[in-house]
């Protein structure tokens, strides 16, 4: 299992590809209530999460929450490797 | 079964409203609307116009051109999520002012896919009640003018109804087959209230329709043997200009071959494919096997596939 910050670092550099822009300092934040991301870089992200980390996100698991944050898609990535 | 697809039909309001009457009324820039959304204007039906209305004129544009006599058809299904009551819904006045005193009349109150479920029921229909036609209709301008304005929704919506005709009988194009798909875990993230009250989430909108859109086409026309690169045309619900160069790229086809004119009318929900459908074939398009798709609440979707040359 990769250690949280590698995976969360991984993670940065993915939304920072997408977003075109740095990944906020603060793992919580909301990266679309905080305008960094758009409703259509929403599937661009979890693509570009499975292509990263190797998994297939099924559509039972496609809710926004679920990917709102670093700390949340973090979250969610070691829920999927256990 | 056989079915086959004879022509269309369509209906727009006269009023025009453009992105810079909604920018006043939201706070935002007639540019931003369009970066958004691709919408540029939309149509929005006055006051007096019911769903009934708009969806009786599109019925009767679309067997004007197939010139079939409404009172030969064996069935009625009207697509609206929009209709003025909860019962009886639009389907039993359209096919009253149409002439049809004893054919069955059915409503869909699918938003947004319910046209793709209508077409869909028709192919099998058709069997045994002949002539089918479907409608879509909406006044989706009722529900997003609850002030104050809902930005994600009043940016997106027009009025409008649009019509296809299926028939046993061997028409213009063979409807080959169709997939249907329905995952109620997502109901209350596209939901009109018994208030009156249309909530959307968006994110969870655009991320499941982004997939299953592509999806459901991939599964009808895998099954069919057909690639997506042989698809003459896509004439899919017209939700979002973002949203359909999406599905083009997941699908590995030019864009261009996704009809599009939700820059012109908006989002008119379970109208705007058959709409879209109208317009296309206006263009005298070439013939081969083409696409239709619809994703809406519920949520519900599904894609199918026909040929002119089968």
């Amino acid at each position: 299992m990769l250690p949280d910050s590698t995976r969360r670092q991984r993670l940065r550099t993915l939304v920072q590809k997408i977003a075109g822009k740095p990944a906020p300092d603060d793992e919580q934040e909301s990266l679309f209530e905080s305008g960094l991301l758009d409703s259509f870089a929403l599937p661009d992200l979890v693509s570009a999460i499975e292509t990263e980390f190797g998994v297939k996100v099924p559509d039972s698991d496609l809710n926004p929450r679920k990917f709102d944050s670093i700390e949340r898609m973090d979250a969610y990535l070691a829920d999927r490797a256990q | 079964m056989t079915a086959h697809l004879h022509g269309f039909g369509a209906f727009l309001p006269e009023t025009v409203v453009a992105n810079a009457e909604l920018a006043d009324r939201l706070g935002c820039t007639a540019e931003w609307i369009e970066k958004v959304s691709g919408i540029r204007e939309r149509r929005w039906a006055g006051t007096d116009t019911t769903v009934a209305d708009m969806g009786v004129a599109a019925a009767e544009d679309c067997l004007r051109k197939v010139g079939i006599p409404a009172n030969t058809l064996g069935m009625l299904i009207v697509a609206s999520g929009s209709g003025a009551r909860g019962f009886p819904g639009p389907a039993a006045e359209i096919a009253a002012r149409l002439g049809m005193d004893s054919a069955p009349a059915l409503d869909l109150p699918i938003a947004s896919a319910g046209s793709l479920f209508g077409m869909a029921l028709a192919m099998q229909m058709a069997e045994t009640h002949g002539d089918v036609l479907v409608v879509g209709a909406e006044k989706m301008s009722s529900l997003i003018q609850t002030e104050p304005l809902d930005p994600n929704t009043a940016i997106l919506f027009g009025d409008g109804a649009g019509a296809a005709l299926v028939s046993g009988r061997t028409g213009r194009w063979r409807l080959l087959d169709a997939v249907l798909h329905t995952d109620g875990q997502y109901r209350g993230d596209l939901a009109l209230d018994q208030t009156g009250q249309l909530r959307m989430n968006g994110l969870s909108v655009i991320l499941q329709a982004a997939r299953k859109i592509p999806a459901s086409i991939t599964e009808v026309l895998e099954r069919q043997n057909i690639s997506a690169q042989q698809i003459s045309a896509f004439l899919l619900h017209q939700a979002n200009f973002n949203l359909l160069t999406r599905v083009a790229k997941s699908l590995g086809v030019s864009p261009d071959k996704l009809f599009s004119n939700v820059q012109r009318y908006g989002n008119t929900s379970s109208a705007s494919m058959l709409i879209a459908a109208s317009e296309w074939f206006e263009g005298n398009p070439d013939p081969g096997p083409i696409v239709f798709s619809a994703f809406g609440a519920g949520f519900h979707w599904g894609a199918i596939v026909g040929d002119s040359r089968t």
